[in-house]
């Protein structure tokens, strides 16, 4: 009896200790995803928030259409039911209303198609670029090479903090980390108010590369080029991961972007021309390696 | 003979000439339709339990940050294994099981038009479904690749990547039969006097839905093809290195892709138009409009596509046309909606199960195509894609949709299939269980889309905790929910536990199937029926 007892307090007591783990008193990421977040990432581009405008014009026109829908819908529940005694109609055909009711979404449908036909497009022009700097995705961290404008010869491996890696492993137990999963060991650096042009390819599988405070995401092809571009409006650091499924560690491989003002990015890119290109270069050889084991 | 488990076969049919078969062989050599039909239910609900085991895992790993049970090789295998298993597994058979015993008796017709292949059709999917579910014991374990096989992350897995195309190609080619048997039999075996404009619209359904395995299903199979010959014959279909294009993959899985999310969800629009009409007691509004709603929207799905490729790269003009495609078809489909809502209105409607589970259906079905319109939208996609939101949005329409029609439809014919009434009050329960549970687990996942968090990991910042730990609540209570399911409803059915249900169970259900005594007989419409001018009635 006694043992028995032990063996339900030390049950009781470890299960109420693996749910305590569950609260992880986290605070919001500036940047980064919020707790409990409900909506789109705070814009940081002129992109993001035409996405955030047509977004919200999105769900007010569903939300409209699903109450008076759905209004209907109940009201009929309530009231053209057998247990009030409602007898049932026998129509059931109406040429004029299946008219009515095709016309009318169709053109709402062209009505939502206007404003988003203008993003698509403006999205898409990434002419006439500042800085253009091609990220390739690697199983798994991203390098980032500085192609043309200021800063250009510069060359950066950006991979997860090893810490953080380790402490997923070990199940997080106890760890309040804003940034988990979301450190870098070497962000990319782009000035803020430039036109920064982004080729994405990969050295391996479809990775893609995203930051939703700027309202981008481009696949990254082995063996092709793409680009995307963004104009970041304020300074500040931001977070994106991975978004295309490239295997075990998929998760794993976020993306740091630190917007600077404009003088600390050329003291930036003046600190980094001299010492690091070599430095990374090699690392970029020996991690090639080691993915390839 | 009746579909019940009935050993013995003292449920004659007295006019039967032949012996009905009876042991292990009635069921492996099945030809007869109600069977065949009993056969792909039941093993569409074994795969629907095994996908479900999968989905508790994947949410259990996701409960907290951190890895706690499985590590991310093994979790990437258990979400391409749900969603393989689920699709090709659960939701596709499942149709086909109601198809089979449903529409030859819905037509007037005594089988369907190739017994045999049908059996073949069905018995095709065991060794398939084993292949699938040992794949985890292979070495390097099951696919991880996403159940959308993209190359070239294909070329790295192991030989269960064979095994696991080796199993779709079998599983293809079964649809493909049962689809032309489909196809076959509405076109040749309906009752004199019933049109194809008063085909019930299940039938309706199904016949769209036969057409549109036929032409796109050779299409994945091309697509998997290439993929096993780039892994090992030295083909470079995908391989950039060889002159190949990683895309294409996604175009051609893509092509069969979007036709398949509509194969899976036609049927279930035929299922709630049969249940809406019979609850509210009043004939189903615009029939003529329905069959061609659900006619435009199998053919719009067909250049629709590459909205699950905004983000691979194309020029606007590709982004413009799809993006302009894709709204379309939410015209026809809000069509379909309007039309029950009209059926339902000044009817005079009960709410038993059936009607329960359609009325849901159509509440949370919707919410999951405002959620498609949304993600639709080029722009918005760009935050969307690979996310959260697309798993929500998809859930809503495969979960809310086509399994709480099949539920529908199984509340629906239970009393025909096997001649017992269920309990009422059991299934009611199980209804608002499964509606409740299923909307903690997904509706969450709208805000940990919206937020960014991505799909396929197996951890993720801390800030996306709370919503993951309600989505796998949630997640729990709706397994449970499925398994009250088959021990306190379609068991007892099976087994004879209940009332006896009467002919026509539902006082205003109409078509041919409630002409024929619950359960229904072994053979049914030997003879083809007399049918009055609305084709509902057999008179004479």
């Amino acid at each position: 009896m006694n043992a028995m007892n032990k063996k339900i307090t030390s049950g009781l007591l470890w299960l109420a200790c693996w749910v305590a783990t569950a609260a992880h008193a986290v605070n919001d990421l500036p940047g980064g995803p919020a707790v409990r977040q409900l909506n789109m990432h705070p814009p940081a581009t002129k992109v993001a928030e035409e996405q955030h405008a047509l977004h919200w014009m999105m769900m007010l026109i569903c939300m409209g259409i699903f109450v008076a829908v759905f209004g209907v819908m109940f009201y009929s529940i309530w009231k053209h039911r057998k247990s009030v005694g409602h007898q049932p109609a026998t129509f059931h055909e109406s040429v004029k209303v299946e008219i009515a009711w095709t016309i009318v979404p169709f053109i709402i449908v062209i009505f939502m198609a206007i404003p988003a036909t203008k993003a698509v497009v403006a999205q898409k022009d990434t002419s006439n670029a500042d800085l253009t700097i091609k990220a390739t995705g690697y199983q798994w961290r991203w390098g980032y090479e500085y192609l043309k404008g200021e800063g250009n010869g510069i060359s950066i491996l950006s991979s997860l903090d090893n810490e953080q890696r380790v402490l997923s492993n070990s199940g997080a137990k106890g760890a309040d980390l804003d940034n988990y999963l979301l450190k870098v060991d070497h962000p990319l650096v782009v000035p803020v108010g430039k036109k920064v042009r982004i080729i994405t390819t990969s050295a391996d599988v479809i990775h893609a590369f995203a930051v939703p405070a700027f309202g981008i995401k481009q696949d990254a092809i082995p063996g092709f080029v793409r680009d995307t571009w963004f104009r970041a409006e304020k300074p500040g650091d931001y977070y994106g991961q991975c978004q295309e499924l490239c295997g075990k560690e998929h998760a794993y491989m976020p993306i740091h972007v630190k917007v600077l003002g404009e003088a600390e990015y050329t003291a930036w890119v003046q600190s980094q021309t001299t010492t690091k290109t070599a430095a990374v270069s090699a690392a970029v050889v020996a991690s090639a390696d080691s993915t390839n084991k | 003979m009746s579909a019940v488990l009935d050993p013995h076969g003292h449920v004659a049919d007295h006019h039967d000439h032949h012996h009905a078969p009876v042991g292990w062989r009635r069921w492996v050599f099945a030809t007869n339709h109600k069977d065949i039909g009993t056969l792909y239910l039941l093993f569409a609900f074994t795969m629907l339990m095994f996908g479900g085991v999968l989905a508790l895992l994947i949410r259990a790993e996701l409960f907290q940050p951190g890895l706690q049970i499985v590590n991310p090789e093994l979790f990437n295998q258990l979400t391409t294994m749900h969603g393989l298993i689920m699709v090709f597994g659960a939701i596709m058979p499942a149709f086909v099981g109601f198809a089979n015993w449903m529409i030859p008796m819905q037509i007037g017709a005594p089988d369907m038009a190739f017994a045999r292949m049908n059996n073949f059709s069905f018995w095709l999917m065991i060794p398939a479904a084993a292949m699938l579910a040992s794949s985890f014991f292979m070495p390097g374990g099951a696919p991880a690749t996403g159940w959308t096989l993209y190359a070239p992350l294909t070329m790295q897995m192991g030989p269960s990547m064979d095994a696991g195309i080796f199993a779709m190609h079998i599983l293809g080619a079964s649809s493909i039969m049962g689809s032309i048997n489909i196809v076959v039999t509405i076109l040749n075996m309906r009752a004199p006097g019933m049109t194809l404009m008063k085909m019930p619209m299940f039938v309706w359904t199904w016949l769209i839905t036969a057409y549109l395995l036929i032409a796109v299903m050779p299409v994945l199979a091309g697509a998997i093809t290439m993929t096993l010959t780039d892994r090992h014959f030295g083909t470079t279909f995908f391989n950039p290195a060889g002159g190949g294009d990683p895309i294409m993959f996604q175009h051609i899985f893509w092509f069969f892709g979007h036709p398949e999310v509509y194969i899976m969800i036609l049927p279930a629009f035929g299922i709630i138009s049969q249940v809406v009409p019979a609850f509210a007691r009043k004939k189903l509004f615009g029939y003529a409009s329905m069959v061609y709603a659900t006619a435009s929207i199998a053919i719009l799905s067909f250049i629709v596509w590459a909205h699950h490729m905004y983000t691979t790269g194309m020029p606007v003009t590709g982004q413009l046309f799809f993006m302009y495609a894709t709204m379309l078809i939410s015209v026809p489909t809000g069509v379909k909606v309007f039309n029950w809502i009209a059926t339902m209105w000044r009817g005079s409607m009960t709410f038993e199960t059936p009607m329960l589970f359609a009325v849901g259906f159509i509440f949370v079905f919707t919410m999951g195509g405002f959620t498609g319109l949304i993600l639709s939208m080029a722009p918005i996609d760009l935050q969307l894609q690979d996310g959260y939101y697309v798993v929500a949005h998809f859930h809503y329409v495969l979960v809310a949709g086509s399994l709480f029609a099949m539920f529908s439809g199984a509340y629906y014919w239970l009393p025909k299939w096997t001649g017992v009434m269920y309990n009422e009050g059991l299934g009611k329960l199980h209804f608002w269980w499964t509606l409740i549970s299923f909307n903690v687990t997904f509706f969450p996942m709208h805000f940990l889309g919206l937020a960014g968090m991505p799909r396929r990991y197996a951890d993720y910042p801390m800030q996306f905790a709370d919503f993951n730990a309600l989505a796998s609540v949630g997640a729990f209570a709706f397994g449970i929910a499925q398994v009250f399911f088959f021990f306190f409803i379609v068991l007892p059915c099976m087994r004879g536990h209940g009332p006896k249900a009467p002919q026509r169970p539902w006082e205003a259900a109409e078509g041919l199937e409630w002409e024929v005594p619950s359960p229904a007989p072994f053979h049914t419409y030997e003879v083809p029926p007399k049918l009055n001018a609305d084709a509902t009635k057999v008179i004479g």
